[in-house]
């Protein structure tokens, strides 16, 4: 694929991939700490993934292959359009597959297939900071990280349990990284929360709007908040996949009719793909 | 079956920025908008583009708001993707809006005053009335009326204000101010820096928090001292020749807005000023600018700061509607995963709760 002329490799230019590349080390020594990077207005929105697309962009070489999903699939919008823009300005070749990918870039997922050594997951985030809705003030939060004063996150999850009897966060649910730094793991579902922890994969995490990078290195411990008596639980659909049957993985809820009919599918489209073709194999044998 | 239909495709896309192209270019029994049109007969637009985008050029910008349809902040944030990606080889020196060719000059505060009341083009005392003749195309309108440029001077408002002692003097500084295109805002931000932000600022959003100092929510008092629309030129020392050269002229509208101030335990009461400074013709936002650059300066100036317009972290991480627009439009993005997560945690906590109203 040929590259967009006038334009540098992966778009950005190398002074500025320098300094993203500074921010990622920065934030690869202190797990979980939000560092400030001079976020670059990108030629896509804002909300639309430039943290992950100028993290992509910087760490991004020619011998990559990168894969783009957004919600698990490959073939969301959004993440076409993102793998396009690399395939445009970076000329890189892509990948569906999870196991052949060296980046990934994700919005709301973690893929199933267990990520190995020397592969790179960048999350898109929208709202780096896990306090921000209970202090809004970027000035307060700041200090509440350097005194790893938590409290207030501590109280919003017993107040759901005094209410509700669960904690009532399904997403974007709040983690300890390395034992001192609050993170938030950007709106993945709690479900993926468990596959970060001490994941073999570098997983770094870019908000372009809000101007802030973090890291998770490999094999770093990251532990969902919750009490003794009540432990974190994973939510998913009790259901299995409607075409690959599997019951472990994150299901889509499809609406089939207006009589309450409903299926479920595999969020993860390269996952659900190998197994149906892994049975097709074996039916095959 | 459903599930193809959920998801987006390459194709969708394609098709659909194929009829964006259509849509765009209207009945093609019309004559095609040129980009030169566009810059010379939508002035203001290009103007508003050329502030918000944070990049001085008239042609891109004419080009931007026809690509976008008329959709401003479209063309905004069509001109800042471009401008990102220009090398930045130096910054100029200070702009002397005081040696400003001036097309148009008021004050509010004084009746008369060197260098005089210049109306220059504006919409101001112009009835509201529909134009019915511009339907028509017609001949260009007569040439305004000309009279001799004054040579005199035309010194600023402010700076009378400031030889009787009246108007707080702004601190002077030779240290390199922020940029906050390459470093991310910090809090407190210092005034350059919040300058900077307003300047690129919605002029909607700031126009609608200086309107709020006005009724109350945050204790403004102001006047306009003076606002002043023309070229300036624009000057750069290049490190191998040690001395200033012009580069070329830039259009911007400047306003200083004098407010009263109390006085506090180190400062006796005087006026102290709120400033505006915009690219083109757009005194709307330099006045909007320059209330709300003043409504930010409550904390440093001792006074109380509980209105929206004076907390720094309120206007600044709001007033950028580039970053604005993508977020609050990300929405339309897919969310189904974590709607899905919430789907099944919604059914938990009721299941819980029907169980606990039955017992």
């Amino acid at each position: 694929m040929s590259t967009a002329t006038g334009y540098n490799f992966a778009y950005l230019d190398e002074d500025t991939k320098r300094m993203i590349r500074r921010a990622i080390l920065k934030a690869v020594a202190i797990p979980g700490h939000q560092v400030p990077f001079g976020s670059r207005e990108m030629p896509l929105p804002y909300g639309w993934g430039t943290g992950g697309i100028q993290v992509t962009a910087s760490i991004i070489g020619p011998q990559d292959r990168l894969k783009v999903i957004d919600q698990g699939a490959d073939d969301t919008t959004n993440a076409v359009s993102i793998r396009r823009f690399f395939a445009r300005v970076a000329g890189v070749p892509t990948t569906e597959r999870t196991s052949e990918a060296s980046i990934i870039q994700t919005r709301h997922r973690i893929p199933e297939t267990p990520l190995r050594e020397g592969q790179i997951l960048v999350y898109q985030v929208p709202m780096p900071e896990p306090l921000f809705r209970l202090e809004p003030r970027v000035a307060e939060t700041k200090r509440l990280h350097a005194m790893a004063d938590y409290g207030l996150m501590h109280v919003r999850l017993y107040e759901d349990i005094a209410r509700h009897g669960h904690i009532a966060i399904s997403y974007n649910y709040p983690v300890m990284v390395n034992g001192r730094y609050l993170m938030a793991p950007s709106p993945i579902p709690a479900f993926d929360n468990p596959k970060m922890d001490r994941m073999p994969a570098l997983q770094l995490f870019g908000a372009g709007r809000e101007k802030r990078i973090y890291a998770v290195p490999p094999y770093t411990a990251v532990r969902s908040l919750d009490f003794e008596d009540h432990p974190f639980e994973p939510v998913r659909a009790k259901a299995a996949c409607a075409l690959c049957g599997s019951r472990e993985s994150y299901l889509d809820e499809v609406v089939t009719d207006d009589r309450g009919g409903r299926m479920f599918l595999c969020s993860d489209t390269d996952y659900c793909g190998e197994r149906q073709a892994a049975v097709q194999r074996d039916a095959a044998e | 079956m459903a599930y193809v239909a959920v998801k987006g495709g390459e194709r969708a896309i394609e098709h659909a920025h194929a009829w964006l192209a259509e849509e765009r270019r209207g009945d093609p029994a019309l004559p095609e908008l040129t980009v030169a049109q566009v810059e010379q007969q939508m002035s203001l637009a290009v103007d508003r583009v050329m502030a918000e985008g944070a990049c001085f050029d008239r042609g891109l910008a004419a080009l931007a708001v026809k690509q976008a349809r008329g959709d401003l902040i479209e063309a905004a944030f069509l001109l800042r993707a471009y401008r990102t990606t220009l090398p930045r080889f130096g910054a100029s020196m200070p702009l002397d809006t005081g040696a400003m060719r001036v097309r148009r000059r008021i004050s509010a505060t004084y009746k008369d005053l060197p260098g005089g009341q210049v109306l220059g083009p504006t919409f101001d005392y112009t009835h509201r009335l529909l134009d019915f003749a511009l339907a028509a195309e017609g001949e260009p309108p007569p040439p305004a009326p000309e009279s001799p440029a004054e040579a005199a001077a035309m010194p600023r408002v402010t700076g009378i204000l400031a030889q009787e002692g009246l108007m707080a003097a702004e601190p002077h500084s030779e240290a390199e101010p922020g940029d906050l295109t390459r470093e991310p805002l910090a809090f407190p931000a210092d005034r350059p820096l919040r300058l900077q932000a307003l300047a690129r600022g919605d002029e909607g959003f700031l126009l609608g928090l200086g309107y709020s100092t006005q009724r109350g929510y945050g204790n403004a008092h102001p006047f306009v001292g003076e606002i002043r629309l023309g070229e300036v030129a624009v000057e750069i020392v290049p490190p191998e020749l040690g001395f200033a050269i012009e580069i070329g002229d830039l259009t911007v509208t400047e306003c200083q807005m004098v407010n009263q101030f109390a006085g506090s335990r180190t400062e006796p009461p005087q006026f102290t000023r709120g400033y505006g400074l915009v690219f083109g013709h757009g005194e709307r936002k330099a006045m909007a600018m320059s209330l709300v650059d003043r409504a930010l300066r409550a904390a440093e100036l001792g006074e109380d700061a509980e209105a929206p317009a004076q907390s720094q972290e309120f206007v600044l991480y709001h007033c950028d509607n580039v970053e604005a627009t993508g977020f609050v439009e990300h929405l339309k993005l897919p969310h189904y995963v974590d709607f899905q997560s919430e789907l099944e945690k919604l059914r938990q906590l009721r299941a819980t709760a029907m169980q606990e109203a039955a017992e």
